[in-house]
């Protein structure tokens, strides 16, 4: 048995990033891994939930919170979710090039949400005078969008590491369970970010 | 100098400073040791960049004695100081940061690990793996828990320790209570070894369903497996939110947020619900490992089959789900109202069915069996009657009213000691002498063990007993000191005698593994305690690659039926195996996650940033790394193998 893992048209299996023992332990390690992060974000939900209407005298979320920049934010995430569906498509097809570039504009809409996540931040600090010392309900928005927004940032990076390291190897069975599970692990923050966007913006706004 | 005043110890103290000293002196004498034995390359290729799940297991072991003795420190501290009235051998302060340092150890650097280690040690073994799913990711877990316990212990010499209970409750753990940094502390030691063992319980879940042998369906596992995965998906559950509830204290403490500071809009409670939402499990995580040994130990020393193999299987998946339901059972007394804790005390009073229905399975394991009564049995026995005691004082804290009366007194102390001690660590003790011989070749002294047993178990009685009778009178947990007139003096004198017993036993165990290193018999073959499961169907000690031969199995008793049924373990041929490389990279994170939570501690936040930077470059470095593992040949298993005897089997 070679250690030559890459991939020939021939030889190569349905799915390779499930092909080899390490891609599907990593598969069903990252399951495992959002098991455990749903629990994280569960508990700053429920933080969020209890803590929001204290407002200390503060601005409320009514007051501040527009959804129209939080739309276009949504909006962002989700179509950067289907790029990386894009991205895997090409994968299982073996075509290096494109799936490397539908991962690029998976990165690019990722940072024009973080962009407008800092600028949102920017605006409630600046305008309404809202930090995470305001209130309790400042402190758990924060935790709470501000842990998803640190999970965009690392997810981020995660891909821009992954790309330029194997942007001259080529596919292989090694680095296609690393693709998989990045794509994975960005479709987690996705659905995470609904949740946000409906429980503390929507709700925020409307309830 | 502004910049060193606070590392000052907000609470001086000689003994302090002498442990200082020591600390310094040992510390000298190991680095100058290892120099003068050149054993720093052994120590650096074999023991601290290995990926082999033994060798990782035995420093989780090692890791763990050594913390059980600075926690036992701690509690004859105690007992020392209450042995009687008025005495005056610790303050108010230094007892609160004993107590609390003491839980903690007890708790998260030296139940854990204990458990950890022998999972890591045994598991693998047990499902014919030749190592864990993610080797290097567990060589990760290891060194931050590790960085995690040595951050901890630091803390009484360098700024001074915790002292807000193990429980550490806001507002009492918040700024305006605990200004020190000892809470602080406490934050980033439970993280970074928090974190640590949530990997950990992925790796093992990996582990356990994706790499069983050939014919080991699930409910063909060994019940110490069963429970390792139980456990596991506990972990995986529980962890995140003590993770969540840490990061949020630092916040509170160090970024001034309300989270659980209740000036702005916060919730102390909210602390007290998410510890606890942890916490509760965490007695679970504790236990169900602890059941496991014992179901293999019974079962071995009976010389029969576990009784109630899928009872006990499900009364284990029962424990697991009702553990994350039952957790206000802790602050019945801090007004969520009658509805609740009416729930609360339902839920809680339930955990003892399966519980019991697994103590019938091991009687009816052991009726009829024909008993051997080794060190591992004795422990096995006396954990039965011990632990039923501390379950029916649980079920009797469990019932919310009567909670009322002696909710944080003695009693609760003694309950949650009597679950823990016949319960995890007993079974830890047996553990550790069971499998001895697996990790190093030979056993432990026999008598030696049993007189360790005795004081042991004559110790903890006296010790803890008679905190039920003086609990029920009314003397409260963590209060440094009574005065006469209660009465509580001669019951407490008892304890503190026990006490005394149960640290003879501890010394007897350390004294046994000095010994038996030198005197026990090294020919005592592959099986010694003719055992019934897979790990005892390699060689002892077990070789770098667990298996030879791949085994397969065909029943739950897989080594046992091998030896009466004749089933054929070992079908296959030896040929070349793959191995996972040592890698450097997880202890140097490790090391780098120590000073990120030492600046953080101390809100150097330079040195925070530079240790974060060079964490990322330590996880971007080894994702550039191509590690494709080694092999190991054909002849070299071939010579091992005959070192053992000959028998390819
Ligand atoms: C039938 C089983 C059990 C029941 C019904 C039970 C019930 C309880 C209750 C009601 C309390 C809170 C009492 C109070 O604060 O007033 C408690 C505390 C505790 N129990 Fe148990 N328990 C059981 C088993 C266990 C086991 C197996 C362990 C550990 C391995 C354990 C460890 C603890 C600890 C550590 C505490 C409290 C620690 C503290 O407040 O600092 N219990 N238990
Ligand atoms: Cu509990």
């Amino acid at each position: 048995m070679s250690q030559d893992h890459s991939l020939y048209p021939e030889t190569m299996p349905q799915h390779p990033e499930r092909a080899t023992l390490e891609g599907k332990n990593k598969f069903m390690g990252l399951w495992f891994f959002l098991g455990g992060e749903t629990v994280l974000f569960a508990c700053l939900f429920g933080t969020y939930l209890a803590l929001k209407d204290s407002t200390a005298g503060g601005p409320s979320s009514e007051d501040m919170f527009g959804l129209g920049l939080v739309f276009i934010m949504t909006m962002l995430l989700l179509t950067s979710s289907l790029t990386s569906v894009y991205a895997m498509y090409h994968m299982r097809n073996n075509e290096f090039k494109k799936m490397m570039l539908w991962l690029g504009i998976t990165a690019l809409l990722g940072m024009g949400f973080l962009g407008l996540e800092i600028y949102e931040f920017a605006h409630y600090i600046t305008e309404y005078g809202f930090t995470f010392r305001s209130s309790a309900f400042g402190s758990a928005f924060y935790a709470l969008v501000g842990f998803h927004g640190g999970h965009v940032t690392f997810g981020i990076c995660w891909i821009i590491t992954l790309m330029i390291r194997n942007a001259k190897r080529g596919l292989n069975l090694y680095n296609a369970p690393k693709f998989n599970t990045f794509s994975l692990y960005w479709h987690f923050i996705d659905v995470i970010w609904v949740f946000v966007f409906t429980v503390v913006y929507l709700m925020g706004k409307v309830g | 100098m502004e910049f060193f005043e606070r590392f000052a110890l907000p609470h001086p103290d000689p003994m302090i400073y002498a442990s200082m000293v020591a600390i310094v002196v040992v510390s000298i004498a190991i680095v100058a040791g290892l120099t003068y034995f050149k054993k720093w390359g052994y120590l650096w290729n074999e023991w601290l960049t290995t990926t082999d799940h033994k060798r990782i297991g035995i420093m989780y072991l090692i890791s763990a004695l050594l913390m059980l003795f600075r926690g036992g420190a701690d509690a004859v501290m105690m007992r020392i100081q209450l042995s009687s009235p008025e005495m005056e051998f610790l303050n108010a302060q230094h007892y609160n940061e004993v107590f609390t340092t003491h839980g903690v150890v007890m708790i998260f650097f030296m139940a854990m690990p204990f458990v950890i280690g022998l999972m890591n040690y045994i598991v693998p073994l047990q499902i014919g793996a030749r190592d864990v799913a993610f080797p290097r990711l567990n060589a990760l877990s290891f060194w931050m828990f590790f960085a995690g316990a040595m951050l901890f212990n630091i803390s009484f010499v360098v700024g001074g320790s915790p002292d807000a209970g193990w429980t550490n409750y806001f507002p009492l753990a918040g700024n305006e209570f605990s200004p020190t940094v000892g809470v602080n502390y406490y934050m980033w030691a439970l993280q970074i070894s928090g974190l640590g063992t949530l990997m950990t319980g992925i790796n093992f879940l990996v582990t356990i369903f994706k790499m069983r042998a050939p014919g080991m369906k699930l409910m063909k596992m060994p019940m110490f497996t069963w429970s390792a995965l139980i456990t596991n998906v506990i972990i995986i559950f529980a962890f995140p939110v003590l993770t969540v509830a840490l990061l949020m204290g630092t916040l509170d403490r160090q970024f001034g947020t309300a989270l659980f500071t209740t000036g702005s809009g916060g919730m102390d409670m909210y602390w007290a619900n998410l510890f606890w939402v942890w916490g509760h499990p965490e007695v679970y995580i504790l236990i169900l490992p602890a059941f496991g040994i014992y179901s293999e130990i019974i079962s071995t020393f009976s010389q029969r089959n576990l009784y109630g193999y899928k009872s006990m299987v499900g009364s284990m998946v029962l424990i697991s789900l009702l553990s994350f339901f039952v957790w206000v059972h802790h602050f019945f007394t801090m007004g969520q109202g009658a509805l609740t804790n009416s729930i609360f005390s339902i839920t809680t009073m339930a955990i003892a069915i399966p519980t019991g229905i697994k103590i019938f399975n091991w009687l009816l394991t052991m009726w009829k069996g024909k008993i051997r009564f080794t060190v591992p049995m004795l422990y096995s026995v006396a954990f039965i009657p011990l632990f039923t005691v501390g379950g029916v004082t649980g079920v009797m804290l469990a019932m919310a009213s009567a909670d009322y009366q002696y909710h944080n007194t003695m009693f609760l102390v003694a309950h949650f000691h009597n679950t823990i001690i016949p319960g995890v660590v007993y079974a830890m003790l047996a553990g550790l002498t069971y499998w001895w011989p697996k990790m190093f070749g030979f056993k432990l002294n026999e008598r030696i063990g049993k007189w360790a047993f005795w004081f042991n178990v004559i110790g903890f009685v006296l010790a803890f007993f008679p905190m039920y009778l003086t609990g029920l009178d009314g003397q409260a947990r963590r209060m440094y000191t009574y005065s006469e007139s209660t009465g509580f003096g001669p019951m407490n004198m008892i304890a503190f005698v026990g006490a005394g017993l149960f640290a003879i036993a501890f010394i007897l165990i350390a004294y046994n593994v000095f010994y038996s290193f030198k005197h026990s018999p090294r020919n005592i073959g592959d099986d010694p305690w003719n055992g019934r499961s897979l790990e005892w169907a390699t060689h002892n000690p077990v070789p770098a690659y667990n298996f030879a031969i791949e085994p397969e199995v065909e029943s739950s008793q897989a080594f046992w039926d091998h030896k009466q049924k004749k089933h054929n373990l070992f079908k296959g041929k030896i040929s070349k195996i793959h191995m996972p490389n040592n890698s450097g990279i997880p202890i140097i994170m490790a090391g780098i996650l120590f000073v990120f939570g030492f600046s953080f501690v101390f809100s150097i936040w330079p040195a925070v940033i530079i240790a974060a930077v060079a964490f990322f470059a330590c996880m971007i470095y080894s994702s550039f790394e191509n590690d494709q593992g080694r092999y190991i040949s054909e002849q070299e298993i071939k010579e091992t193998e005959a070192k053992f005897g000959g028998d390819s089997k």
